[in-house]
């Protein structure tokens, strides 16, 4: 019950949101975002084991999937990326053509991002610890590399997303919204997937991937899907956040491997891996401590994030949630029962 | 009375190490086997060909008259053949009652099937079996703050939660405090007699090795030295010798 008013709280907490603070809309937007990179981060790096420095690939992937959708619905891709920068013909979207270009951009998103997990995931989940977290930071990089180099999508100087017409209201706030609910879903489908014998399976790949295997699991295709499943939502959650920056590059936005990619990493380990609740907490306080250094620190903000990610490391190696387990097992239920039987000698006893 | 696993003329080289030099053995169905030997005879090394852990030289293996020494380490356990580990493997992040659920039999599953709740059917036998190794008082505990006989306890009853026909078990007592040993024997009849689990068993302790096996293979410098009932093999010139040193 108390779990249910819990839930209630941050439900109104997140739509009331833009309303008590709608100076900072886009930011609280992006935290959201964030949080969904991190719970995704964790289904595979905490709850699975598979340290992945490439999930950016995903997020890349569904950003420009999801605007060339928005445009190639109603111009061609290629003469709206060679106008860029004051071109002959003017590209404008109406309120019908804009929504239409989000609804079948955000799900194709997904759909690409998970066929590229899909394929990426069967090459490389046969690597182990630091040989696959080393591949997948080259993943990253790779893929930077090569939107950079793609003139279709506009290459180096990227790609500028359709901006929002006049008559949808305040751009920010629509966008939180949605940044909203892809998070809430992405908690949802998280915890349930946690809740199922699969997350057992991907703790087992966890804990000994041999064992795991010994015992007739079949652990390829369990990581697979859990990274597709993850790729899902990120593919959704970049296309969200390509609309919200408004400009893709390929490199400092798509496929930011110095920035989001290190910071869905750092989110998690903050709040505490293979945990439910760690990677939102985290996100929470990652984002809190981001927008603080980045206001008041200015010039010096990445010196002291990078200060803040050494302190994380070596005061907080479990996280904050995985702190608080090893200190009270039993708030967790991790505890001795003294009963010593099943059935009525054991009910008996207690 | 069938023969459950077969296997003959093996051999496996780790580069100029020979291992395992054709060998040949069965496990009949229903019977507890034993196989011994000294440190460096090949013991481990032919159980982890037979459950397909490394490609095997030349010889066969078959498991209820099916040939599985090109099958991959998942293919084979699903067919219902097991083994534990001589370092015992848990999953040490998981509590002792996710450690049994994860360890059901995948034999009639595929990937779909891993879509349903934990609570789903096999608690209670998880919950059983946790009690027939007297691991239940501490099933909510994480495996991996467990004292390393309980692990090895909890590999058990994992291996029986998977319903296994052959369990093939790498020193069982290893680790083990002597007063458990003998708890640990009946345990292993128990499970031979009442869930009808075939047992292959690699052990270096006499006493338990001769009270449990029905009939003990002793293999040395990676060859099979000999075979027979328990009195046969501790009255056995070679093995004696083996276990020795003598040349």
């Amino acid at each position: 019950m108390s779990r249910l008013i819990g839930y209630a709280a941050i439900l109104a907490i997140g739509i009331a949101a833009p309303y008590l603070f709608p100076n900072y809309q886009s930011q609280m937007a992006e935290l959201w975002l964030f949080i969904v990179f991190a719970l995704t981060w964790d289904l595979v790096g905490g709850q699975m084991g598979y340290n992945s420095f490439g999930n950016v690939v995903f997020i890349g992937v569904g950003m420009y999937t999801c605007a060339i959708v928005q445009v190639g619905l109603f111009y061609s891709v290629t003469d709206y990326n060679a106008a860029k920068g004051g071109g002959q013909t003017v590209f404008t979207f109406d309120v019908v053509q804009y929504l239409e270009g989000l609804a079948v951009g955000l799900p194709l998103a997904a759909v690409a991002a998970g066929i590229v997990a899909a394929i990426l995931g069967s090459a490389v989940l046969g690597m182990r610890g630091h040989y696959f977290a080393i591949c997948t930071l080259g993943l990253g990089v790779a893929a930077g590399q090569i939107a950079n180099g793609w003139d279709w999508i506009g290459a180096g100087s990227g790609m500028v997303v359709p901006h929002a017409p006049s008559g949808l209201g305040e751009t920010s706030r629509f966008y939180y919204y949605l940044a909203f609910v892809l998070a809430v879903l992405t908690f949802i489908v998280v915890s349930w997937l946690y809740s199922t014998r699969f997350g057992l399976a991907i703790n087992a790949i966890r804990d000994d991937e041999d064992k795991a295997e010994a015992m007739g699991l079949p652990t390829t295709r369990i990581k697979v899907t859990a990274w597709v499943i993850s790729a899902l939502f990120l593919g959704v959650a970049g296309g969200l956040l390509g609309n919200l920056k408004r400009f893709i590059d390929p490199i400092e936005v798509a496929f930011a491997g110095a920035s989001f990619g290190v910071w869905m990493v750092l989110m998690v380990i903050l709040g505490g891996k293979g945990t439910l609740w760690g990677p939102v907490i985290g996100a929470i306080v990652f984002q809190l401590l981001k927008e603080f250094f980045w206001t008041y620190l200015l010039g010096w903000q990445r010196v002291a994030l990078g200060l803040m990610i050494v302190l994380i490391v070596v005061f907080f190696p479990q996280g904050i949630l995985g702190f608080l387990r090893e200190r009270f097992p039993e708030r967790f239920g991790h505890k001795v029962d003294p009963a010593l039987a099943r059935g009525a000698a054991g009910e008996a006893a207690k | 009375m069938n023969t459950l696993l077969e296997v003959s003329g093996v051999s496996k080289a780790f580069g100029g190490v020979q291992a395992n030099s054709d060998i040949s053995l069965k496990v009949p169905e229903g019977k507890i086997i034993g196989l011994i030997g000294p440190n460096g005879s090949g013991k481990t090394t032919l159980f982890s060909s037979i459950v397909g852990y490394h490609p095997i030289d030349s010889g066969s293996i078959k498991f209820e008259d099916k040939e599985i020494s090109k099958l991959r380490v998942r293919q084979i356990a699903r067919r219902g053949m097991l083994r534990t580990f001589q370092q015992t493997r848990i999953y040490g992040g998981m509590t002792c009652v996710q450690n049994m659920l994860i360890s059901t039999s995948m034999r009639s599953h595929n990937l779909t099937s891993l879509f349903v709740s934990q609570k789903s059917g096999e608690h209670g036998r998880a919950e059983e079996l946790l009690e027939f190794v007297g691991l239940y008082q501490k099933r909510y505990l994480l495996a991996g703050d467990l004292s390393f006989g309980q692990q090895k306890l909890l590999e058990f009853a994992m291996a029986l939660m998977n319903e296994p026909k052959l369990l093939m078990l790498d020193e069982p007592t290893a680790g083990i405090n002597p007063t458990l040993i003998n708890g640990l024997i009946d345990r292993l009849k128990h499970a031979n007699q009442a869930f009808g689990i075939t047992l292959f068993v690699i052990e270096h302790n006499m006493r338990v090795i001769m009270n449990l096996a029905e009939h003990i293979y002793c293999l040395a410098h990676g060859q099979m030295l000999a075979e027979g009932a328990p009195e046969e093999i501790q009255n056995d010139q070679r093995v004696i010798d083996a276990y020795l040193g003598a040349h």
